[in-house]
């Protein structure tokens, strides 16, 4: 071990310098030692420095695992025997690829496995950031302009060659990524902040910017990207619009439906939709961007957006609790809105046993001494720091007092408040450190949010899949989620996918959130995987309507086919 | 024997997690507006002495102390939260003591409130000085320990390991004594909400400097504080014709 002390005098300076490897060297060793998941997660993550050199993010490959770490991920066509190619699409051929080359001009801005072998360069392309889905792509192309976008759609369109449009590919149904042969159109060489009115705190920015630094960029002029998620690192703002992300922030800020102004989009012939608006408020009809928010790359390709950006707020406190019941995460979440009010940013749940899973993934110490059944965390964001603590003070001591709060800490410090947000925040990576995961974004009424996780946990462990040991493949079925947002991520961790798990599951489920007027895709889409269980959310007269709208934007239907639409 | 009785000074910095800004006339780094907590080195030696306590050693009382603003009461505050029983913060708004001064002024409080043990951080993080344990030690003719790794306390002998080039050092010596701590020693605990509650009830005694018989004026002057340049990013190139031609235009071909 290096004597990571002797660095130290110049802690300052290298404070300036470098954030993230100070960060490192100061904090006590057992913080640093993360054998298991670091590296994964400083994938999602990526380190300022990184983010800040303008052109390095520019060829980011899709952030799939790598290959050689685990099993290879089993292809989409055979764990969806029942979807076959659709042969009105034209297989791609030598000539197609050399009109992209010359098209874009540029040999990194086409991967082409068509006419040589490129497996391995387009393996990340064609794997999902969960292991479970896998395309067979031959083609990726990364174009760099809005024309160009339109000039590639234009071709395909005519050709019939079908496309799946890909951002930072952290989408988790299954949406991003092929499922035959589709030409990967990624965006991430569309990277270029184009605005930011200092005033309003508009944003305008090309699709494939990372949401990172879209924030950071916000940041510097004193603004917050009004959405945070734990892939922030990966992920785009235009995957985000295109999946009408909700994440962190939402119970403040609200949803990207109300956030995006303007969105400049290609549709499948070609023609550029220019909506760029950044009005906030524009009553002249049809409001269209709204297909495209939360369109799943169904109806055309987003190239940018223009989204208002609230002020950032300079002091923010976040609270760690355990609590004994669930009754008293609903008791707690009712007096955090009455005593936070404004100041409130977020309110989130995690069970115990989605702690445990991303303490025994990272190594991670967890706050509270104690163990409790439920744990929340809260985060409070506002203008005057003085103002809050008092606030959020008269909270604490209400919800001690009253024993609706078991334990708790609070963060003292900016190092805390982000180990604090880590016990949230690192669940979903945590949850799939044993081989895989079934994951579950649902929305569910309040008061019984939390029975889903209780039932299906007594399901698995009635029918046998639920064990300690290697021949069962669930490790454990957890809940957590946007409490604010009444929205529920069932996660059943697995050691390996397994149809008899997935059985149990589906449509269990679904018909569980259906009988109780929930949604089966709170904030995730359904991509691929919820494609066959749309009707539990929407009806037939609704479906109706969206395929007719699909069949005017795509009427070759060549956007990301085989998923939901 | 009666127990410790220790005494843990901490200061209010920058929050380190924080980057800091040089102020416009290149004078002192900006603070304000600007995130403060207590400086990391000081909540080792919090956790440090609450640990000697859970570790069944006889402690006394474990007494924590401030110069500084008022906002230093938070962090006293802080401390108290973490398990330290009451405190004493020397209130002064203006003057920027030096390492020195406040080895006088913990001189003082050392021998008003009878302590045993002082144990202070390595250094704090806004100035880096990493004096005031040494000098303190130096001041009271006491045996000191500084950066420690891990401090164990029999009786009246402490043990002291510090890491040194190569490998560990480990030294013992008698109470009282000074021990200065360092990043492996220990991993500081949240401040649990109980326990933050109990602290607004621990006693908290507000002085001046006037209630000290010291010299604190300055004795250096700053003369300048720069940011280290930039540092350079790196960049992508596209493909091998730009790499080629970028190595070319570094000279490097
Ligand atoms: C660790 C982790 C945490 C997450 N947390 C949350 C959360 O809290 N809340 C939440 O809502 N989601 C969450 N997600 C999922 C979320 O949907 C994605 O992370 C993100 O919004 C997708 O962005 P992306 O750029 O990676 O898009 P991709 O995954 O590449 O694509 C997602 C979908 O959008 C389409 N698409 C992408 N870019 C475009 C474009 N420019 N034009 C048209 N279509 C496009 C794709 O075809 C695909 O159907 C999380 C994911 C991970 C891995």
């Amino acid at each position: 071990m290096p004597p990571i002390n002797r660095c130290l005098p110049a802690l300052r300076c290298l404070r300036l310098v470098d954030n993230a490897a100070q960060r490192q060297s100061l904090r006590p060793l057992t913080r640093i030692a993360r054998p298991t998941i670091r590296h994964h997660q400083s994938r999602l993550h990526h380190t300022q420095a990184e983010a800040s050199s303008s052109a390095s993010t520019a060829d980011n490959a899709p952030q799939s695992p790598p290959a050689t770490s685990k099993p290879e991920v089993k292809y989409t066509s055979e764990s969806y025997p029942n979807i076959k190619r659709n042969s009105k699409f034209k297989e791609l051929s030598a000539d197609d690829v050399q009109y992209f080359k010359d098209l874009l001009g540029n040999e990194s801005a086409v991967v082409d496995g068509v006419t040589k072998d490129a497996s391995a360069e387009l393996e990340g392309f064609n794997s999902d950031w969960m292991r479970k889905y896998r395309g067979q792509a031959r083609l990726v192309l990364k174009p760099s302009s809005t024309e160009q976008v339109s000039k590639i759609l234009a071709y395909c369109n005519k050709k019939l060659l079908a496309v799946n449009p890909q951002g930072g590919n952290t989408g988790l149904v299954g949406g991003s990524v092929p499922v035959y042969d589709e030409i990967v159109l990624n965006l991430s060489r569309m990277n270029k902040i184009r605005s930011f009115d200092d005033v309003s705190g508009i944003l305008v920015a090309d699709a494939g910017v990372i949401l990172q630094q879209a924030d950071e960029h916000a940041a510097k002029h004193g603004y917050i990207f009004p959405l945070d998620l734990g892939a922030k690192g990966s992920c785009q703002i235009g995957g985000n619009v295109a999946t009408n992300a909700g994440g962190l922030r939402l119970l403040r800020y609200g949803s990207l439906h109300g956030n995006v102004l303007g969105l400049e989009a290609v549709l499948p012939d070609g023609t550029i939709v220019d909506d760029l608006s950044t009005l906030r408020k524009n009553n002249t009809g049809y409001d269209l961007k709204q297909l495209f928010i939360g369109g799943e790359g169904t109806l055309g390709i987003i190239t940018a957006v223009s989204i208002i950006c609230p002020q950032r707020s300079p002091a923010v406190n976040v609270a760690y609790f355990g609590l004994e019941s669930y009754e008293n995460v609903l008791q707690a979440f009712k007096e955090s809105k009455k005593h936070l009010s404004e100041i409130l940013s977020a309110f989130e749940l995690m069970d115990v046993g989605s702690q445990h899973l991303y303490r025994n993934a990272t190594g991670a110490k967890l706050p509270l001494e104690g163990e409790y059944p439920f744990y929340c965390l809260i985060e409070t964001s506002g203008s005057n720091s003085d103002h809050d603590s008092e606030k959020l003070n008269a909270f604490l001591e209400h919800v001690m007092s009253e024993e609706i709060v078991a334990d708790g800490v609070v963060a003292q410090d900016e190092t805390q408040l982000q180990s604090l947000w880590a016990c949230r925040e690192g669940i979903s990576e945590a949850s799939q450190h044993w081989g895989g995961v079934y994951k579950y974004d649902l929305s569910i009424p309040l008061p019984e949010l939390y029975d889903l996780v209780a039932e299906c946990r007594e399901r698995f462990k009635s029918n046998g899949l639920m064990g300690e040991t290697d021949d069962h493949p669930v490790k454990d079925v957890v809940g957590y989620g946007h409490m604010g947002d009444s929205n529920l991520h069932l996660n059943v961790a697995v050691r390996r996918y397994d149809k008899a798990v997935e059985k149990a599951l589906e449509p269990w489920v679904y018909e569980w959130v259906q009988k109780r007027q929930g949604s089966i895709s709170a904030e995730h889409g359904l991509g691929l995987a919820k494609k066959e269980y749309v009707g539990y959310s929407r009806s037939e007269t609704m479906l109706r309507l969206m395929k007719q709208i699909k069949d005017v934007y795509d009427p070759n239907g060549i956007m990301n086919p085989y998923k939901y639409i | 024997m009666s127990g410790l009785r220790i005494l843990v000074p901490v200061k209010r910095v920058i929050d380190y997690a924080i980057k800091p800004r040089v102020n416009k006339a290149g004078t002192a780094v900006e603070t304000n507006g600007v995130k403060h907590s207590m400086n990391p080195f000081d909540e080792l030696s919090i956790e440090q002495a609450v640990r000697l306590r859970e570790a069944k050693v006889p402690v006394e009382d474990i007494l924590v102390f401030s110069a500084g603003p008022t906002k230093s009461q938070e962090t006293i505050r802080t401390a108290m939260a973490m398990g330290a029983d009451r405190g004493i913060h020397v209130v002064e708004e203006k003057i920027e003591l030096e390492p020195l001064g406040v080895a006088k002024l913990l001189k003082q409080v050392v021998e008003k409130e009878n302590r045993n043990l002082v144990i202070l951080g390595k250094q704090s993080i806004d100035d880096d000085a990493g004096q005031t344990g040494q000098m303190l030690a130096g001041l009271l003719g006491w045996p000191q320990a500084t950066q420690a790794s891990k401090v164990t306390i029999e009786g009246e002998q402490c043990t002291v390991t510090r890491e040194v080039d190569g490998g560990v050092e480990t030294l013992k010596a008698k109470l009282p004594m000074i021990i200065t701590t360092d990043l492996r020693l220990n991993e500081p605990r949240y401040a649990s909400l109980p326990n933050i509650m109990k602290a607004k009830k621990k006693p908290l005694e507000k002085k001046t400097l006037a209630d000290y018989d010291v010299d604190v004026s300055k004795r250096m002057k700053t003369v300048k504080v720069i940011e280290p340049p930039p540092r350079q990013g790196g960049g992508k190139v596209d493909d091998v014709d730009g790499m080629i031609s970028k190595l070319k235009e570094l000279g490097a071909i």
